[in-house]
């Protein structure tokens, strides 16, 4: 399976990327632009299914390693195949 | 072995510790890699500023997963005491040794100058009676805005956790936090640099009482063994 991890600052941690690109937008004259925030994706295979042991895996694998749950917030997606 | 200096690939002032700690404090300090174990004989244990694992993901990220950590968190739950120095400081936050997290600088900038940090009066080790109000040192980061929530920020504030605060926050730091420790008062982290400021030729020799106060518990098990005053 090929599984995609973002990961992205908590809503109340302060973002300084997110806010300089936001800037940046409204340079460019998108001043309708609000809440830029800048993450990050993970993408790799990974041997097995969708299944409940999976995520659990994932999960971990997220929650240690790929995001640090102080600052950020992680979802991930799953294609089989 | 007294003072275990850790090295990561990407650590780059492990060797400036060990000229700090070696050389002008003349207490033995050795670079141990961080797929080694950590000596039995270790009594106080440095890990340095740099850019460990090239700071990928976060910085401290992936070091946080060294071989070596386990005998870290060992060494400090039994007491033992640590010193995170910038990326160091950065690794303790992520393996969990120390609350919050450091991320980007506000202003974007890798800041690097003479800092003047104001000093807490924190423990019986870290305190203006021991530093005077206030030190100049060098910090290096692109990383050292420190954040954590509002619970963790309080209890920080309320056990005096917080060693010391930026005069003029370079990165956007919480309550101006440049140098914090644990609860029991055996880890510390802080972003400016100690020990590239223990020499003549370096911006200031404000480095010398801070590592001193670190070492103070190592020193007292020999006292009769070495001086540094």
């Amino acid at each position: 399976m090929k599984v995609t991890v973002y990961v992205s600052p908590k809503s109340t941690v302060l973002d300084p990327q997110g806010a300089a690109v936001e800037h940046a937008m409204k340079s460019l004259g998108h001043e309708s632009v609000e809440g830029v925030r800048v993450g990050k994706t993970v993408t790799f295979e990974m041997e097995g299914s969708d299944s409940p042991e999976s995520r659990a895996k994932l999960d971990k694998l997220c929650d240690g390693l790929l995001s640090n749950p102080v600052i950020e917030d992680f979802r991930y997606e799953i294609e089989e195949g | 072995m007294r003072v275990a200096i850790l090295q990561f690939p990407g650590s780059n002032c492990d060797w400036d510790a060990e000229h700090a700690i070696g050389e002008i404090l003349g207490i033995p300090a050795h670079r141990v890699w961080h797929k080694d174990r950590l000596p039995s004989e270790t009594e106080a244990v440095i890990v340095p500023g740099g850019f460990s694992f090239g700071d990928y993901l976060r910085c401290g990220a992936i070091a946080r997963f060294s071989p070596i950590m386990k005998d870290l968190h060992e060494f400090s739950d039994k007491g033992g005491s640590v010193l995170g120095i910038c990326n160091g400081f950065q690794i303790l936050c992520e393996s969990g040794l120390l609350p919050g997290a450091l991320i980007r600088n506000e202003c974007l900038d890798f800041r690097c100058l003479n800092q003047l940090v104001e000093v807490e009066n924190s423990n019986h080790l870290f305190n203006r009676n021991s530093f005077g109000d206030s030190l100049v040192l060098p910090i290096a980061h692109g990383e050292g805005n420190y954040r954590a929530d509002k619970s963790v920020l309080s209890s920080l504030e309320e056990n005096n956790q917080i060693l010391f605060r930026y005069s003029g926050n370079p990165n956007g730091s919480m309550n101006d936090i440049a140098g914090i420790r644990n609860l029991l008062g055996n880890v510390y982290g802080m972003m400016p640099h100690p020990e590239r400021a223990v020499a003549s030729h370096h911006p200031s020799l404000d480095g010398l009482p801070v590592l001193k106060a670190f070492l103070e518990p190592v020193l007292q098990s020999r006292p009769s063994e070495i001086s540094v005053s």
